[in-house]
């Protein structure tokens, strides 16, 4: 709900950005120009949240309390000696601005740094697991996008009728449900089994992990992966709906719909061809952000599943605190956002020509 | 109140007071806006949901004691299945799972209130100044504002509850602080829209200064908006909450809806439905109580919505 909001409110900035001047050339290099113009002020504001971005991601985890040494090497023993080596190693025994400058060097090469659990470089931990998240939220977002975006249009022409009702009502519903719980009662009925159900579905991981290949694999990890998707679908296809039902609603009494029908079209084709496209808008551009809180927004999802996914990552390295994991982490999860943002920044303007001009 | 009405009525018809004026017309917008809400039967419903939650809350050390928290007073045995003596069956420590719902109503309603307070209050304060000073101090707020609009909410939220010690106010401040940018921009763009309007530049040509214009006329037109937004906030607030909780963020010595999910969960009783399923019924019950609220309230401000009745 309070994403909706923003994707509406954002368009509705008052102060958005300025026309541009006049200029000598015809109307359509004029377009292109005052577009280049708008695009580079989108790129360099998102340059600019990124390193704020960067910034916070280095400062947030430092104030957590804990000293990750002695975390690593719990119940073992150490001397000071090999604590200090440690630190060395990790280089936290230097002042925090060196600490800082090293790291904002080093980000901007795309090294993280290594982290304090696992050994292995920031980068390359993210990398490996990206591929399972991409996967599980592409395939979530896709599907809630669809229902979404369909259910909408039925509930905004049929406002106010029975189905309307049951439709905004199931998904406010399913909206106000708390993922991980939905999570773990799924897990409960599809993957344990209750009663006469028997348990459907596998979870924990991606894969069963019997070495199957090409067809039988991908099988095996659409198989484990339903649970999950069903999971986020059915929390998040709720906010598609109300936009895309709102901004229907909105256009439903327009003239140039009265046009279309005085023309004599049938009610389908006045509402595919004539009032979805137009209601698309601000549904398309609330997605798009909603694409980059959802990578973030899936920690509890993977973490009931064992997905092994960047959510789970993300739980796991709080635990330590793995600081430099914990850094890239927030860095990718926020840089998601930004640059979903700043896409649909972009592409809004060729989809509307009313923006940015 | 009919007679005090008649009575002002009678005496001061020829000089009302402003004051008495200004209350005659609020009471009569508060009575419009309570007729209209009447029609919409789901925000009805929200609210005699919360309405009972809100009773239950209060009065939990009434109707259960708080003996019903103590681990080692425990009456039952470990994870007994409902029955008479325990309507929804005990816990991993043998506690009534009935009390210690209708104990968790208590934090859960707190927090939602308290955070969403604090994330309105910043949101309203920052919209309406920086709605109402333009020039660099508006650019400068609302880059921040969109800065944090960017951050992804829960991890900032888990990361401020990891820094900071485990009490209920970690929690209240982690969500409020990192929630108020919505708040902020529909205030601002309310704000810039109010401020066009006359009647403000005739309060300034009659001396109103900054503050006058802001408390008294902006504030009040963009207060239904703010409680509309307050809702809603509130509802994403108990969420939030109980994902602090779920992934051990929460206050260990306080009972929480999110808390007793993560201990089903830590203790391996996640298979037991009335360990599981009360505390998330409960969380989706005041979640979508509230959001129903909201949608009412702001259908009746803004009919073109159509909010479904």
């Amino acid at each position: 709900m309070t994403d909706a909001s923003t994707g509406t409110t954002a368009l509705a900035d008052p102060d958005g950005p300025a026309p541009a001047g006049p200029s000598a050339r015809g109307p359509r290099g004029r377009d292109a120009v005052a577009y280049l113009r708008y695009g580079a002020g989108k790129l360099l504001g998102a340059a600019v949240s990124l390193f704020a971005v960067l910034v916070t991601s280095f400062f947030l985890f430092r104030i957590i309390p804990g000293d990750p040494v002695r975390t690593i090497t719990h119940g073992r023993a150490v001397s000071e000696e090999q604590l200090q080596a440690l630190r060395r190693q990790f280089g936290i025994d230097k002042p925090l601005w060196e600490q800082f400058t090293q790291y904002c060097g080093q980000a901007l090469q795309g090294d993280f740094g290594n982290s304090y659990q696992l050994h292995d470089p920031v980068g390359e931990l993210i990398w490996n697991r990206l591929p399972a998240t991409l996967l599980l939220t592409g395939t979530a977002f896709v599907l809630y996008s669809l229902i979404g975006v369909w259910l909408g249009t039925r509930s905004a022409w049929r406002n106010g009728g029975l189905g309307d009702r049951f439709n905004t009502g199931l998904s406010l519903t399913l909206y106000s449900v708390p993922s991980f719980w939905l999570g773990l009662m799924l897990i409960n009925v599809f993957a344990v089994g209750v009663g006469f159900v028997p348990g459907m579905f596998p979870t924990g991981l991606m894969e069963t992990g019997d070495g199957s290949t090409g067809l039988a694999h991908a099988l095996d990890v659409a198989h484990h992966m339903v649970l999950p998707v069903v999971t986020l679908v059915a929390v998040g296809y709720a906010q598609t709906l109300l936009v895309m039902r709102s901004s229907l609603l909105d256009e439903m009494g327009s003239d140039y719909l009265t046009t279309a029908r005085a023309k004599g079209l049938r009610d389908t084709l006045v509402r595919r061809r004539h009032a979805v496209p137009n209601a698309l808008l601000p549904t398309v551009t609330l997605l798009f952000v909603n694409l980059g809180h959802v990578v973030a927004g899936q920690i509890l999802v993977e973490t009931v599943f064992s997905w092994p996914g960047l959510g789970g990552l993300f739980y796991e390295a709080l635990s330590i605190p793995d600081l430099p994991l914990l850094q890239g982490l927030f860095f990718v999860f926020a840089a998601g956002v930004i640059l979903m943002n700043t896409l649909a920044d972009l592409i809004y303007p060729l989809l509307d020509p009313r923006v940015g001009r | 109140m009919t007679t005090t009405d008649t009575d002002t009525r009678t005496k001061d018809t020829p000089a009302k007071s402003p004051r008495a004026l200004a209350r005659d017309r609020r009471r009569r917008s508060a009575a419009r806006f309570w007729r209209q809400y009447r029609t919409h039967r789901a925000g009805l419903f929200g609210l005699a949901a919360l309405a009972l939650f809100v009773l239950l809350a209060v009065f939990a050390p009434l109707l259960v004691g708080a003996d019903v928290q103590s681990v080692t007073k425990a009456p039952g045995l470990p994870l007994e299945a409902p029955g008479s003596e325990f309507p929804l069956g005990t816990d991993k420590d043998g506690r009534s799972m009935l009390g210690l719902l209708i104990w968790g109503a208590r934090f859960s309603l707190t927090v939602g209130f308290l955070a969403a307070a604090l994330s309105v209050a910043i949101g309203t304060l920052i919209g309406i100044t920086a709605g109402h000073y333009k020039g660099w101090y508006a650019t400068v707020v609302m880059r921040i504002t969109d800065w944090f609009l960017v951050m992804p909410t829960l991890v900032l939220a888990i990361a401020l509850a990891s820094v900071l010690s485990r009490s209920i106010w970690t929690i209240i401040l982690a969500i409020g602080v990192t929630t108020w940018p919505t708040t902020a921009r529909l205030v601002r763009a309310q704000t810039l829209a109010v401020e066009s309007r006359p009647y403000i530049e005739r309060a300034k040509a009659l001396g109103g200064g900054h503050s006058h214009i802001m408390t008294r006329h902006v504030l009040p037109n963009v207060m239904p908006l703010v409680l509309a937004q307050t809702t809603l906030v509130i509802s994403s607030a108990v969420l939030t909450e109980a994902t602090l909780a779920f992934l051990g963020l929460g206050d260990p010595t306080v009972t929480s809806w999110g808390g007793l999910l993560q201990d089903a969960r830590d203790s391996g009783a996640t298979t037991k439905w009335w360990y599981v399923m009360p505390p998330g019924i409960a969380i989706a019950l005041v979640a979508l109580s509230f959001t129903l609220c909201g949608r009412a309230v702001e259908s009746v401000l803004n009919p073109r919505l159509g909010a479904s009745r």
